[in-house]
């Protein structure tokens, strides 16, 4: 087990730095960082010295492993539009998009588990076509477009609820929708085939046998079984979802680090959108990570592979 | 008994007789699971009639999608009391609506369809080699898919496409390179599960090279696969688009992207919703057929899979 952790732990710290250096190099893509920096009217000798003054002159790998040593000890240098640290404008946006990350991701397990149990209860049923009808809509639905709709019917037509802004939880349930709903049909899927796969064994018919509900054979018993590999979809999900709340968050302008990536890129602060790629990337990492090795400790076959 | 037999009436008995012992082809058996799979034949059909309006776009479309009216700004659709000059209406710089979602199909569909193949490319090569070579080649290629993985797609994109500035071309680019992780990991697994089989082994005893073995013998049966695979992906590319144009930092105005529509009516929701209902709707609609058909196209090809 030890093994399987050091391992894994060895390929993500890799996988880490090959990422910071996909990222750095985002900032090389336009040919002279220091000629876009100083925008089309500046002068040649403006440039030279942006291109002193931000260090562009030096090697491209010498700037890399500077960029990474400081981004270790959080230091991600200063936003070229705030004129502030960039560890501490992400570090303040952070705590909204956390918070939006969980809720979506309880959200969307709250909902696709229970309906996916119900879908594998009854194989082909109404409600099995209408949770796979609906996650193969839910995967068709532009999140933009959804979130738009949703504030024309509820903020707007209806009045129920705030249409953008951070001030109070009902900000976050518009959001949270959104978010969370692209997540539901894998877990949903997942779930389904799981029980489905588990309702089959042995140890259910025993179950069953021996005389238990059943309510009890399908939460005691099967849920328990097929909710492992779900909970590891849900830790690569929050990953993903987290990336995805750029969208989210500029639609319902709730300030959080996906809306200052998106203003961080239309501004051209390149060392924000780098550092917000980089963590963004890292929490993916970190996710992954820690269901590899929760997969591992609920299931001891996942170990050797 | 001979006599019967040259009887037409006996002989029309025989048939049906005959068939049941052959039993149906392996093809007429597919038509029948193709023909009997709703969801593939509302997804081909829709799909069909949007590739359709996308090429005939010049001859279907009313006006002129550039075309801007002051004196025709926001007219209503039809249905909302609008007249049949603009069957959906005009938006805030008054081009016909109608012609522009006729006109942004094409973009959906070029951008999907090229993504798509980009991307198709560059993950079928690395999820076979890796799936078929194994060892320190599947080492490498597992390692590049965890690190596209980690990086948050519509970040890199919108962060990319800025840099480089937007345009079709460029957005194009941006997922054909991004949108390969699914390919590589589907690829890889089909082709490790193939490559055991004895058709394989056969041809490596007769002495057939390594790119003989991987286009003829390999690619053929992972085939299906990559179909469902590039139908998945291609609507992956064209959300992927509407939200980058949306955000604005996609394909840029005044090109009719359905994205872009739903942005740009987007200042006036309040008032006039369907400037935004319409656009999406449209989309909804075309990524919906291209899941079913590949959800569809995979039920067909593994009925083994299906519940």
């Amino acid at each position: 087990m030890l093994q399987f952790i050091l391992k894994r732990l060895g390929l993500a710290i890799l996988v880490a730095i090959t990422v910071s250096f996909i990222s750095f190099s985002l900032l090389f893509l336009s040919g002279d960082p220091a000629a876009a920096l100083a925008g089309e009217t500046a002068s040649g000798e403006d440039i030279e010295a942006l291109r002193r003054l931000y260090g562009f002159d030096r090697p491209m790998l010498v700037q890399y492993f500077d960029w990474l040593a400081s981004a270790l000890r959080g230091d991600f240098g200063e936003s070229y539009y705030f004129k502030l640290p960039v560890a501490g404008l992400i570090f303040d946006r952070l705590e909204v998009t956390m918070l939006l990350g969980v809720c979506g991701i309880s959200f969307a397990l709250l909902v696709a588990v229970p309906l996916g149990v119900a879908a594998a209860m009854r194989p082909n049923s109404i409600i099995d076509r209408l949770a796979l009808f609906m996650s193969v809509a839910g995967q068709a639905l532009p999140s933009f477009w959804f979130g738009l709709i949703l504030i024309v019917v509820f903020a707007i037509k209806l009045g129920w609820l705030p249409p953008s802004g951070t001030t109070s939880w009902q900000n976050f349930v518009m959001p949270t929708i959104v978010l969370g709903y692209y997540a539901m049909p894998a877990i949903m899927r997942l779930t389904r085939a799981g029980m489905l796969e588990v309702l089959n064994s042995d140890y259910i018919r025993t179950a069953r046998a021996k005389g238990a509900s059943e309510v009890r054979v399908m939460f005691k018993h099967a849920l328990r079984n097929a909710i492992i590999p779900v909970v590891s979809l849900a830790a690569v999900q929050m990953g993903f979802m987290l990336g995805g709340s750029i969208v989210v968050e500029s639609i319902f302008a709730l300030h959080g680090a996906g809306y200052l990536a998106w203003e961080s890129i239309a501004r051209n602060d390149l060392p924000t959108v780098q550092a917000l790629i980089l963590i963004f990337s890292m929490f993916y990492i970190v996710f992954t990570f820690l269901a590899d090795v929760l997969n591992a400790w609920l299931d001891p076959r996942m170990r050797s592979s | 008994m001979t006599h019967a037999d040259s009887d037409p009436a006996n002989a029309i008995e025989i048939d049906p007789l005959l068939q049941e012992v052959m039993g149906p082809t392996p093809g007429q058996l597919l038509r029948s699971r193709i023909v009997g799979h709703q969801g593939l034949v509302i997804g081909v059909v829709v799909l069909t009639i949007m590739v359709i309006i996308a090429i005939f776009a010049p001859l279907i479309a009313p006006h002129d999608p550039y075309a801007q009216s002051l004196m025709a700004r926001m007219k209503p659709p039809v249905f909302l009391g609008g007249t049949w000059e603009h069957p959906l209406g005009t938006d805030h710089l008054g081009r016909d609506y109608l012609s522009r979602l006729i006109y942004g199909a094409r973009v959906s569909l070029l951008i999907g369809v090229i993504a798509a193949t980009i991307s198709g490319v560059i993950g079928t090569a690395m999820g076979v080699a890796a799936g078929y070579f194994g060892g320190k080649v599947d080492a490498v290629v597992t390692f590049l898919i965890n690190v596209r993985l980690a990086m948050p797609v519509v970040l890199v994109a919108l962060a990319v496409v800025a840099i480089l500035g937007g345009s079709l071309t460029v957005v194009i680019a941006v997922l054909g390179l991004l949108l390969w992780d699914r390919f590589a990991v589907v690829m890889r697994a089909s082709t490790r599960q193939v490559r055991e089989r004895e058709y394989v082994a056969a041809a490596r005893a007769i002495g057939a090279s390594t790119p003989r073995i991987l286009l003829t013998e390999i690619m053929p049966n992972i085939a299906n696969n990559l179909i469902v695979v590039v139908t998945l992906e291609m609507a992956h590319a064209i959300l992927l688009e509407a939200a980058l144009s949306f955000l604005g930092l996609g394909v840029q105005p005044p090109t009719p992207s359905w994205g872009l529509m739903v942005s740009e009516g987007k200042n006036m929701m309040l008032f006039e919703p369907w400037l935004v209902l319409i656009p999406g709707a449209v989309l909804f609609i075309l990524v919906l057929a291209i899941n079913l058909m590949g959800d569809g196209l995979r039920d067909v090809t593994a009925p083994e899979n299906r519940s």
